[in-house]
């Protein structure tokens, strides 16, 4: 399976009447397995671009390949859950196929277990963003997207979510896109760092990592850091030259 | 208790000006009481209490679930909103005495002229409600929904059924009143039986505690209905809304 992103425009028409460019031509593509990293600063176009993605929004120039059959698992950027139905009730209606076996696991590893019968509305932002990310693990997708998923956590549970996302993503052939401003997780996670420009946001560096996630310890993560920060470095002297 | 306390003050009140004013005007409890043993014991209380009921029913369920659906879909397909909003504003602004003669008129004094005329009196009114909530429908959830390829019919029952209850319920219950009050003037008009023809009847006789007989065991059952039936479908509609302290 293989996703193809090739937008050349997205252009939103305010209230007030003008119109502004939100994507510039964006163009890459995902194997199932991979994992892709958008950064980039906030009002950049990522959630826009996971929404053209996803075809939510069809009002945009250019041509998305996504697999017809895939199940999609999705983490907005609000959790956005329903009201009026209790967090198991929310996350069967998205899954209705998920085991019970396999659904008390999710709810043991995002420590939800004490909250299966509570409404949304009696959970705290960082419990409904479990929810969310539990919603999303419990359909085993084909495409995973997550919207900043790990905001709002504390960094010991954000660390094991994270473990959690590379073991799912281990476990089968899934295809993930991640949008985060945090570098840790993106090198952590990512297989190829897509770094993005300010609105209309364009791809500015693309950055494999070569080394498998497996075998990533903090050795080499601090390495890729580093090197990351140098060719950063790099980029700006370069601007500031020209 | 309170209700209670308020239902006694009630019944005061009214003694008190019945004695004030003369039994021929308003005629004091007990002669009403009196009254409605007699008609309840004779059956034609029932008998006439069940028929305006079962007119509101009908009515009322075919104005509710017409009104939902055409509501519903003028909130989500812009081009049936414009073909039907002008419709609307003309029903919206009808009288209701006006619906209910030409109903006669058109179809005769019939029982379906009747419901008809009383179902177009509320119809309006459940569209209006309905195309408002389809219309704050949260679109955010939506795309969850379809994001998870929930199936239409699923979707439907548990993203937007939920956030229209509170507009269902609404409409239900200022529908209700709208019917209580018409039916008993397509009753006066052109029935032979039903709590409107009765007062009809009692008006023509100028038999007040008849009158009142009537009319206060009908706005009893109103009252048991509303409170049995419609504050529960309510509050279990916004049950899931956290609490106000
Ligand atoms: N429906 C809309 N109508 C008009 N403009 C919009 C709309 N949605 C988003 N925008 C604009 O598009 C730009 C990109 O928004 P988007 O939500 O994609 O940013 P983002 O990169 O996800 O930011 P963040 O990191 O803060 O989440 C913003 O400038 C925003 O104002
Ligand atoms: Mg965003």
């Amino acid at each position: 399976m293989r996703l193809e992103v090739d937008i050349t425009g997205k252009t939103f028409r305010s209230a007030a009447g003008g119109t502004h460019e939100v994507l510039a031509p964006v163009k890459f593509a995902l194997q199932s397995g991979e994992v892709g990293v958008l950064i980039g600063p906030s009002g950049c176009g990522k959630s826009t671009m996971l929404r053209i993605i996803l075809g939510l929004d069809h009002d945009f120039a250019g041509h998305i390949a996504r697999p017809p059959e895939a199940r999609i698992g999705m983490v907005f950027q609000e959790p956005r859950l329903l009201p009026w139905r209790s967090v198991e009730q929310n996350v069967r209606l998205a899954a209705p196929d998920v085991a019970d076996a396999k659904l008390a696991e999710l709810f043991r590893i995002l420590e939800l277990e004490a909250h299966r019968d509570h409404y949304p509305g009696e959970l705290s932002l960082g419990l409904a963003r479990r929810v969310a990310l539990a919603r999303a693990f419990a359909v085993e997708p084909d495409i995973l997207v997550l919207d900043e998923p790990l905001a709002s956590l504390d960094d010991a549970l954000a660390g094991r979510l994270r473990d959690e996302i590379a073991t799912l993503v281990a476990s089968r052939p899934v295809m993930t896109l991640l949008v985060t401003h945090s570098l840790d997780d993106a090198v952590r996670l990512g297989d190829r760092l897509f770094f993005l420009s300010p609105r209309p946001a364009r791809i500015v560096a693309e950055m494999p990592i070569g080394i498998p996630r497996a075998t990533r310890g903090e050795a080499e993560i601090a390495a890729i850091k580093a090197s990351l920060a140098q060719r950063t470095q790099g980029d700006r002297t370069e601007r500031d030259a020209s | 208790m309170l209700r209670l306390l308020s239902f006694v003050l009630f019944l005061a009140i009214w003694w008190i000006a019945a004695l004030l004013v003369g039994g021929a005007k308003l005629p004091s409890p007990p002669a009403v009481l009196q009254v409605m043993i007699a008609e309840a014991s004779s059956g034609a209380l029932f008998l006439h209490l069940g028929a305006t009921l079962a007119r509101v029913a009908l009515a009322f369920t075919l104005a509710m679930s017409l009104g939902s659906a055409i509501g519903y879909l003028m909130g989500r397909v812009k081009l049936a909103d414009r073909l039907g909003d002008p419709w609307l504003i003309l029903l919206l602004n009808l009288p209701a005495l006006v619906v209910i003669v030409l109903a006669y008129i058109w179809a005769g004094l019939t029982e379906a002229a009747a419901i008809a005329a009383i179902a177009i009196n509320k119809l309006p009114t459940a569209i209006v409600t309905l195309r408002e909530g389809t219309r704050a429908l949260d679109r955010s959830l939506d795309e969850m929904a379809s994001v998870f390829a929930m199936p239409r019919w699923r979707a439907f029952r548990h993203v937007v059924l939920p956030q229209l209850a509170p507009y269902i319920a609404a409409s239900a219950r200022s529908g209700l009143s709208l019917v209580w009050k018409i039916v008993l003037v397509a009753e006066l008009l052109g029935r032979p039986n039903g709590v409107g023809f009765e007062i009809g009847v009692a008006f023509q006789l100028f038999d007040t505690p008849r009158l009142l007989a009537y009319s206060l065991t009908f706005a009893a059952v109103v009252l048991v209905i509303e409170t049995l039936l419609v504050q529960p479908f309510e509050a279990r509609a916004n049950r899931w809304r956290p609490r106000a302290a």
